[in-house]
């Protein structure tokens, strides 16, 4: 019989994977934007940062960074979904990819964003679902709290041309 | 207000301010262009920090997100109406093409229908090279405050 693997080495596999597809993106480290990783689960997090104000009278976070922190967390979990079956079968060695090496990613179509309520200052959470993957397209829900994981701030829809497989 | 001021300066006074007083644009360098009636243009200059794709070098759609909607939000505060407040209900952008690395990228937003608490705007942003057509097109309604209810 196989011995399961540590879980260690198979945490740090995923990590190293998870850090590689995010911390290649300047626009993501600019924003701040982090991942936390429960199995394949993503949940995208905002730390919150005064530079991400729009209306500083209220404050406000701006609907620009409401947008791109629903874009980002949608594109990385739709890449993060594409690459995970290769990472778990040893296809693809998480701990050697780096951003230089990365499969190529999905690219945006369209995204529309839907502002329920002002975003506040402070931190925010986004998680994304799959709702079709196909060969060439694929259509993405996001949905982003603050507080409550019951009262979202914004959610958005998106749809993603695939990277061409098999090359 | 107790003076008329001309509302073409008052209007590009009041864009001016809008986005000079939001640190976020601030952050992204974003600067008014022009001002109409219920129409505004906003530039944002390529720079390293917001690329999304490190080997090409090309800006990250959020980014453009962020200057499409508040270019929109400066069309609506500059309408003829004279709203003293906006927010964002719903934004759709279509990404046309990768807007080409190190280029500024500038974005035109026409309010083209108000009602007494909406606002109805379209915008599209292009690169400095228009001859290809817009990087993305935006379509987005906002909220309107007229600061008294009458």
């Amino acid at each position: 019989m196989k011995t399961p693997e540590p879980i260690q080495i198979i945490k740090q596999r995923r990590d190293a994977a998870l850090h590689a597809l995010v911390s290649g993106v300047p626009y993501i480290k600019f924003l701040d934007i982090t991942f936390d990783r429960r199995g394949d689960e993503l949940t995208g997090v905002l730390h919150y940062d005064p530079k991400l104000i729009g209306n500083p009278m209220l404050p406000a976070l701006h609907g620009g960074v409401t947008a791109a922190f629903l874009e980002v967390t949608a594109i990385v979990t739709l890449s993060w979904a594409l690459i995970w079956d290769d990472l778990e079968s040893g296809r693809i060695d998480g701990e050697a990819l780096t951003p230089e090496t990365l499969p190529r990613l999905p690219k945006t179509i369209d995204f529309s964003v839907d502002y329920l309520r002002a975003g506040l200052p402070r931190d925010a959470y986004a998680r994304a679902r799959v709702n079709r993957s196909g060969r060439r397209y694929s259509s993405v829900h996001v949905e982003a709290w603050q507080d409550n994981r019951d009262r979202l701030f914004a959610q958005g829809t998106g749809h993603f041309l695939m990277p061409p497989r098999g090359e | 207000m107790t003076d008329t001021p001309d509302p073409d300066t008052a209007r590009a006074r009041a864009a001016h301010q809008f986005i000079q007083a939001l640190p976020h644009c601030r952050a992204l360098s974003m600067t008014v262009q022009d001002v109409g009636a219920g129409e505004a243009t906003v530039a944002m200059p390529w720079s390293a920090q917001i690329v999304g794709d490190p080997r090409t070098g090309v800006v990250h759609g959020g980014a453009v997100s962020a200057l499409m909607d508040t270019t929109g939000g400066a069309a609506v505060l500059s309408h003829p109406t004279a709203p003293v407040s906006t927010a964002t209900m719903d934004l759709r952008i279509d990404y046309m093409r990768a807007a080409t690395p190190h280029q500024t990228i500038t974005a035109r937003a026409v309010c083209h229908h108000v009602t007494r608490s909406v606002a109805f705007v379209r915008a599209e942003a292009f690169d400095e090279e228009t001859d290809k057509g817009p990087v993305a097109v935006a379509n987005g309604a906002f909220t309107l405050d007229r600061g008294t209810r009458t």
